[in-house]
């Protein structure tokens, strides 16, 4: 029997499904992320230059990679909500943009961490953290937006349209900040400038990565069901899982 | 009274009429206008007073000052370039006029533009000459504006028009607006700043315009839909 | 000719109509009546395009609005709630200004006589501001005069704020342009006469 997928389109068909999915993915941050932490903070070797302070690049570089992956998928969801006019596609987007905003604000924070011992500044105008609290901007723009507009369906499509406005914008400002940078820079190293990789340093990485992608979706996922919840609190089968909550 | 013989107005001629009407608008309200154009002086003037007299720093400073003063002008005046329409019904009805709606909303821009962006324009260089600026480098100031402030005014239509009616519309404005314009004010302001050394600025040009060709692309066509969602 | 077909509409979490399905024919009137909140407003716009509906189309002539685009804007009158009136113009600037948005070039005599026999004769050199709720309305309606071409119409309360005589003028002109085959649909609290004219009524719930 052919997996009909388009049957998750609908709300409710879309809740328990996540449902399901949710502990799987924490499940799987949890040991991606012991995994990776362990690598990072034990296998990997001291670097030569920047000693023990750099290892917390693990966290940082998965963070930033996080930050601009989530702004990414939150844009598709946005474009896909305004083409095919899809209620799940905004609740998505919705979802999304919180944990992005968190990954922003843990990469600049540890960006921070990293630049204290190592350069002795706790913050660089390098163009990469630059752009990442442009970022956090337009995920703080974002959710402004649509929690200042009443009228949830106008909400989400205004919130949509900046979200993509924001998406074509994103290239254009870090090439801007990377090249002011650089003009500006003179001497100083820049942040952008990782320690040459040993393999197990790049694996180390690689696992946080993925752990604070597997979170990312645990998150959204756990969010989504929230705001499906809220937002579909007048249908029937919404009632009768508040009933059975009341019940317990 | 028979309508049947009148002869129609093409595009161009809407066009025209829109940026007519707005720019009568803005004669008859004057007092809107300049108080764009003073907070702009204001701006630029709080700089030295809070950073000292010294010359050498304020000639350093200054590009970046007047064009900081530029972006916030600009984002103050952009309230007013819908909000008006928008509540005594005049914008849903150019939303119904027989035209391409993103036309109609660059002609609104432009007319914007020329009330609020050219008088920067123009004044901008005496204030660089406060600072000590060399000629060139006032010079490229003024180009330099020419081509960054209709960006602005362009990308700061479509926040204008997202934030329609909504509360709090200033200050979400300002957080939504600002990081977009961030492009325009670091080719802006390092134009004139490399001029101020003696280094070329064919470069920072080409890229404002370059900024100056993708907005005109995109940004009406943003603020079309973007108008649209808010008179659902 | 006028045609909806399964419309429905949601404002914010309400559901106001569905399933909502009508047909207006050249030189009929539909009269949209309600009680409020029940989506008379909603309808229109639905039907002007401002707003789109949640599922369901619109036709008109027998296309589809949303394929018809912009020769559906040039088939169309629509006077909303607000009088759509700058108070820094003149009743006769407001007029042409309005008119050439559409695409019509007409001339001062001409708006000036509009606004004439709407009952602002005198008055159309003076900046809105200075007029009456009821003067701003008749500014915005005189658009009705240059009508003609535009075979939609969709008013909405468009006699609130009339003294008698603009609402016979208005009525008067809703019923020549039934006469030569427009179509009219409308929203309105006060009783209206429109005898010897085709009128249907359409009940929404509230």
């Amino acid at each position: 029997m052919p997996l009909n997928i388009w049957r998750f389109a609908s709300p409710q068909a879309f809740y328990s499904l996540a449902g399901k999915l949710v502990p799987w993915f924490f499940v799987a941050a949890a040991l991606l992320g012991a995994a990776g932490l362990y690598v990072g903070f034990f296998v990997a070797p001291t670097d030569a230059q920047q000693g023990d302070a750099y290892r917390i690049i693990f966290i940082h570089v998965a963070a930033a990679w996080m930050s601009m992956f989530i702004y990414t998928v939150m844009a598709f969801w946005c474009a896909v909500g305004l083409i095919v006019n899809t209620r799940l596609s905004f609740m998505m987007a919705l979802a999304l943009a919180p944990t992005g905003a968190l990954m922003t604000f843990i990469a600049l924070w540890t960006g921070a961490l990293w630049g204290k011992p190592t350069w002795g500044a706790w913050w660089v105008w390098d163009a990469r953290l630059t752009s990442e609290l442009i970022l956090l901007f337009l995920y703080v723009g974002f959710m402004s937006l649509h929690a200042a507009i009443d009228d949830v369906r106008r909400a989400d499509r205004a919130a949509a349209l900046l979200a993509l406005v924001g998406a074509i914008n994103v290239p254009i400002i870090y090439f801007s900040v990377k090249w002011w940078n650089t003009l500006h820079q003179g001497a100083s190293v820049s942040l952008t400038r990782a320690p040459s990789m040993a393999r197990a340093m790049l694996l180390g990485m690689l696992l946080v990565a993925l752990a604070a992608w597997m979170y990312s979706i645990a998150a959204s996922l756990m969010r989504v069901r929230l705001l499906i919840l809220e937002r579909e609190s007048d249908s029937d089968w919404v009632r009768t899982i508040a009933r059975k909550e009341a019940v317990k | 009274m028979t309508s049947a013989g009148h002869p129609r107005r093409g595009l161009a001629g809407v066009f025209a009429a829109v940026v007519r009407r707005d720019l009568l608008l803005a004669l008859r309200r004057r007092s809107d206008v300049l108080t764009t154009f003073f907070f702009f002086i204001v701006v630029v003037s709080l700089f030295p007073l809070g950073i000292g007299p010294e010359i050498d720093t304020l000639r350093a400073i200054a590009p970046g000052v007047v064009w900081v003063a530029a972006l916030l002008a600009s984002m103050l005046a952009l309230a007013r370039l819908f909000a008006d329409d928008y509540a005594d019904g005049t914008l849903e009805q150019l939303a119904l006029a027989p035209q391409p709606l993103l036309v109609l909303v660059l002609g609104k821009i432009v007319a914007h533009w020329l009330v609020t962006g050219v008088p920067l324009v123009l004044i901008a260089p005496l204030l660089g000459l406060q600072c000590d600026l060399p000629a060139a480098a006032l010079q490229v100031m003024m180009l330099s504006l020419l081509l960054g402030t209709p960006v602005l005014s362009m990308i700061g239509a479509v926040g204008a028009a997202l934030t329609l009616g909504v509360r709090g519309a200033g200050g979400l404005l300002a957080l939504l607006v600002l990081p977009l314009y961030i492009p325009v004010l670091i080719f802006g302001a390092g134009a004139v700043s490399a001029s101020a050394v003696g280094m070329d600025v064919g470069g920072h040009l080409s890229v404002l315009a370059a900024i100056f060709l993708i907005a005109l692309v995109f940004a009406p066509w943003a603020t079309a839909a973007a108008v649209r969602i808010a008179l659902e | 000719m006028l045609q909806a077909i399964n419309l429905e509409c949601m404002r914010g979490q309400r559901r106001l109509f569905r399933d909502l399905s009508f047909d207006v024919a050249d030189g009929e009137l539909l009269w949209v009546a309600g009680a409020n909140g029940s989506g008379k407003t909603s309808l229109l716009r639905i039907v002007c395009t401002l707003l789109r509906a949640e599922s369901g189309e619109v036709r008109w002539d027998g296309t589809d609005i949303r394929v018809l685009g912009e020769a559906f804007l040039a088939d169309l009158v629509y006077i909303g709630h607000a009088p759509a009136v700058k108070d820094d113009l003149t009743a006769l600037e407001n007029l042409g200004f309005s008119l050439a948005q559409h695409g019509l070039a007409t001339s001062a005599d001409e708006q000036a006589d509009a606004l004439g026999r709407f009952g602002l004769a005198g008055r159309e050199d003076l900046p809105a501001r200075s007029l009456s709720q009821g003067q701003r309305r008749r500014v915005g309606l005189a658009r009705l005069l240059f009508g003609a071409s535009r075979r939609l119409w969709i008013l909405d309360e468009p006699l609130a704020a009339l003294d008698a005589k603009a609402v016979d003028l208005v009525r008067e002109q809703i019923g020549i342009h039934l006469e030569r085959g427009g179509v009219v649909l409308l929203t309105s609290h006060q009783e209206i006469d429109f005898d010897g004219l085709r009128v249907r009524h359409l009940q929404l719930d509230a």
